[in-house]
């Protein structure tokens, strides 16, 4: 074999053929698929004019400046149906955010709550918790909207039995109907900013006193009681300067109209549902990552952080939770952009979301293309935003190795 | 003198004791599992208290109180409502769903042809099973036929056309049917175009590289309701003037497109598992590019990620409800669009009916991810030896 060999190894290097060379290859390869992309866009942007041509139109975002039209239930900022696409787009993504961002929060919550309730020694409550997140883990987030909005709220007092409880009780405020929660809205006087910069002067001072705490316990070995003082600096000036104003601030209490409650503060039926489920659904994923977290950290730290002398709630607090805080950010960080992309399930029960408003515009407008340009550039930049935040919260967490 | 009294070992044993009562009886178990500090016991108490007022009532709801048999919507109103039941009624209706079930599983598909989605359903019994269980040899051939042959056989029964089968249009079909294949011509195409755009974006070409990126990470930014819209609405615009694209088709498309994008990045994750000694060793052996892929580095990156496989299927199985939302009926829609029928037009018919779709969709996806964490325990326990 090692004569046969020889037959050709010696003399000069064997001539590779230019259709083997790998660096013409690449090129090729790479020439290729740039030539595959470019057709596919001129094949589609060819279409796409002469299928607009067909229908008389043109594309272009001229549109937006254009009268909406249209009404829209829940807006946080001032819109009729005199405002432009633009503003009705703007509601959307104002809608978009209030949604994720109060499920994102609860949704927090709730996991933390369920996650180390598996964990739990106790019995009764490990089992409940792994029945929870094994229900909403295994069932589609749009059914658990629905379940909410036409199984649960739905079935909710009708606005004539709330009318005639307040006949009964004239001097309720407060009323859960099937058109939503009412709550009186809060009206603020003159005096009140006052309040608002006292709350800002108290939380500054919190976070200064946490630094000096930090620096203190850091110096001397002893921790002043950073809690309770810190609850005392965000509650107290606040309540001071409120109450030395005379209260400036007054409520709107919702009262009956002709068809419906005027004044006050509703929170829609769709809110609720979406909100919900949002937050019920991502809760149990939440729940899964904490528990994975957790469990990450090694028996041994905790045993080595009682050897040290620290209490149960110290080592929680210094050793387990910065080291289960590693495993989970990453995975947590996916799930909250899986909850700002399932908010978009907002139009299946017609939550003014930027997808359902958009949706309203492609109906009514026929602008498909830029619509959905719209979309993927906002969820995309979203997207884009929330990952640079938690990829920097991330860094800020990750083990500082010597 | 004895030598016996100076002894200090026994020379007798004692009589062996019970164990304590802290882990032999049902007592001790419940004081170290239920009552071990007084914190303990509160959140039992209160769980407890929780349990029983929310347990008797729903199964009452769903069971006792339930109306089982009927023919239509007064069999499930009370009196006042126009019914028979007593005033202030309230329970399951499941005489509509019985009545409903037929459509709720094929949506309208002709009724004297259901044979054909029936053994559809076999074949892929009969594929799926062998390729689940680890022991039954020739993964390789069962793994082809199911995804590769089984779609084509599924198309032809399902849809007819050939070998005089009558023509089915896609817009009869419904229900479970639907929702199955979506979800599984989802993955079958996101499987191998998965593995494309996950070697794409490992790849040393920097256009290749970037256009994997850029298509993964779009994809995977947006919600599946634009991609949807963007599959239903765009892609008739974007094709020959005056096609007519099936709707099935646009769903399956912008599922897959949707689907493959994950796919990728669960593949890369197995990708990047394998360490770099494989790919040297597939190098020395002279193996080229396609081969060093196929034979090295796939088969063993692709057992690793069975488990985020699975995962991803659940997760498109959950998904394909979102189809409802671009007025298609997989098993949600139908379910829905049922509520407002008036023959079961009923206060209870949506809670019945969504609770039995969330009970179809929990079936699926549970025992889906009990097979995924049996394949991850098995794959554990390969590397521990």
């Amino acid at each position: 074999m090692a004569l046969a060999d020889t037959r050709e190894g010696s003399g000069d290097p064997p001539k590779v053929s230019l259709f083997y060379n790998p660096k013409l290859r690449s090129y090729l390869f790479q020439a290729l698929t740039l030539l595959f992309i470019v057709w596919v866009i001129w094949y589609a942007w060819h279409n796409a004019a002469q299928n607009l041509a067909r229908a008389n139109m043109t594309a272009g975002f001229g549109f937006l400046k254009s009268r909406a039209g249209f009404d829209l239930a829940q807006s946080l900022i001032i819109y009729s149906s005199d405002s432009t696409y633009l503003r009705a787009l703007q509601v959307g993504l104002i809608n978009t955010l209030v949604v994720a961002a109060a499920g994102i929060v609860t949704a927090t919550i709730v996991g933390l709550l369920i996650g180390t309730g598996r964990l739990s020694h106790n019995w009764l409550i490990s089992r409940l918790c792994t029945v929870y997140i094994e229900i909403f883990r295994n069932i589609p987030p749009l059914l658990v909207i629905f379940f909410w909005y036409l199984g649960v709220l739905a079935l909710l007092p009708s606005i004539r039995s709330i009318f005639q409880h307040l006949e009964e009780n004239p001097d309720a405020v407060f009323f859960i109907s099937n058109r939503g929660i009412y709550l009186p809205a809060p009206v603020s006087e003159d005096g009140f900013v006052a309040v608002v910069v006292a709350l800002a002067i108290g939380i500054v001072a919190a976070i200064a006193f946490t630094f000096w705490a930090n620096a203190r316990q850091r110096a001397t070995g002893r921790r002043p009681p950073v809690g309770l003082i810190n609850i005392g600096l965000i509650v107290l000036p606040p309540l001071a300067v409120f109450f030395a104003n005379g209260m400036p601030l007054s409520f709107d209490y919702p009262v009956p109209g002709s068809f419906n409650m005027r004044g006050g503060m509703v929170i829609g039926p769709e809110f609720l549902a979406l909100y919900l489920a949002l937050s019920l659904y991502t809760a149990a994923f939440i729940a899964e990552i904490v528990r994975a977290g957790i469990r990450g950290v090694p028996q041994g730290q905790t045993e080595a952080a009682y050897a040290l002398g620290l209490r149960p709630r110290a080592t929680t607090r210094l050793v387990v939770l910065p080291q289960a805080l590693r495993i989970i950010i990453p995975p947590l960080t996916s799930q909250y952009l899986n909850l700002i992309k399932n908010s978009s399930l907002a139009v299946a029960v017609g939550y003014a979301d930027l997808v359902a408003v958009g949706g309203t515009i492609l109906n009514q407008s026929g602008r498909s293309i830029e619509v959905i340009a719209i979309w993927m550039v906002v969820y995309v930049s979203i997207s884009l935003i929330t990952s640079l935040f938690m990829n920097w919260f991330n860094a800020k967490m990750a083990l500082v190795e010597r | 003198m004895t030598t016996n009294s100076m002894t200090y070992v026994r020379d007798n044993f004692i009589a062996p004791e019970a164990p304590p009562l802290s882990n032999a009886s049902v007592i001790g178990w419940m004081r170290t599992n239920l009552f071990s500090s007084w914190k303990d016991t509160l959140l039992t108490l209160l769980a407890a208290a929780a349990v029983l007022y929310l347990l008797p009532p729903a199964i009452d709801w769903l069971f006792i109180s339930a109306v089982w048999t009927g023919v239509d919507r007064t069999a499930c109103l009370t009196v006042d409502q126009g019914g028979q039941l007593a005033s202030g009624w309230s329970g399951a209706c499941w005489a509509y769903v019985g009545d409903r079930f037929e459509q709720f599983m094929f949506g309208s598909y002709p009724r004297d042809l259901l044979w054909r989605p029936l053994l559809v359903v076999g074949l892929f019994v009969a594929l799926l099973t062998p390729l689940l269980i680890p022991r039954v040899p020739r993964k390789g051939l069962n793994a082809l036929l199911l995804l590769v042959a089984l779609p084509i056989v599924a198309f032809v029964l399902l849809l007819g056309g050939p070998f005089g089968l009558r023509h089915v249009e896609t817009t009869l079909w419904g229900g479970l049917m639907v929702t199955l294949i979506i979800s599984f011509v989802g993955i079958a195409i996101s499987l191998p175009v998965g593995i494309l755009l996950a070697l794409g974006r490992r790849s040393q070409m920097p256009i290749v590289k970037m256009s994997c990126i850029a298509f993964i990470e779009l994809v995977r930014g947006v919600p599946l309701i634009t991609v949807l819209f963007m599959a239903s609405v765009l892609l008739p615009l974007f094709l020959e003037p005056g096609n007519n694209i099936d709707k099935f088709l646009r769903a399956l498309i912008g599922v897959s497109i949707f689907a493959s994008a994950y796919m990728a990045e669960v593949i890369r994750g197995g990708l990047q598992a394998i360490p770099k000694g494989q790919y040297e060793a597939a190098d020395a052996l002279g193996l080229n590019y396609p081969y060093k892929m196929m034979f090295v580095i796939l088969p063993q990156a692709l057992k690793l990620v069975i488990p985020g496989i699975v995962n991803t299927f659940i997760g498109m199985f959950k998904d394909t409800s979102l189809v409802t939302i671009i007025s298609m009926y997989d098993l949600l829609g139908i379910v829905k669009a049922s509520f407002g029928d008036s023959g079961w037009i009923t206060p209870v018919t949506p809670l019945t009916g969504l609770i039995f779709a969330g009970f179809v969709f929990w079936l699926f996806c549970f025992s889906m991810s009990r097979y995924s964490a049996f394949v991850e325990h098995r794959l554990d326990k390969s590397y521990q030896r």
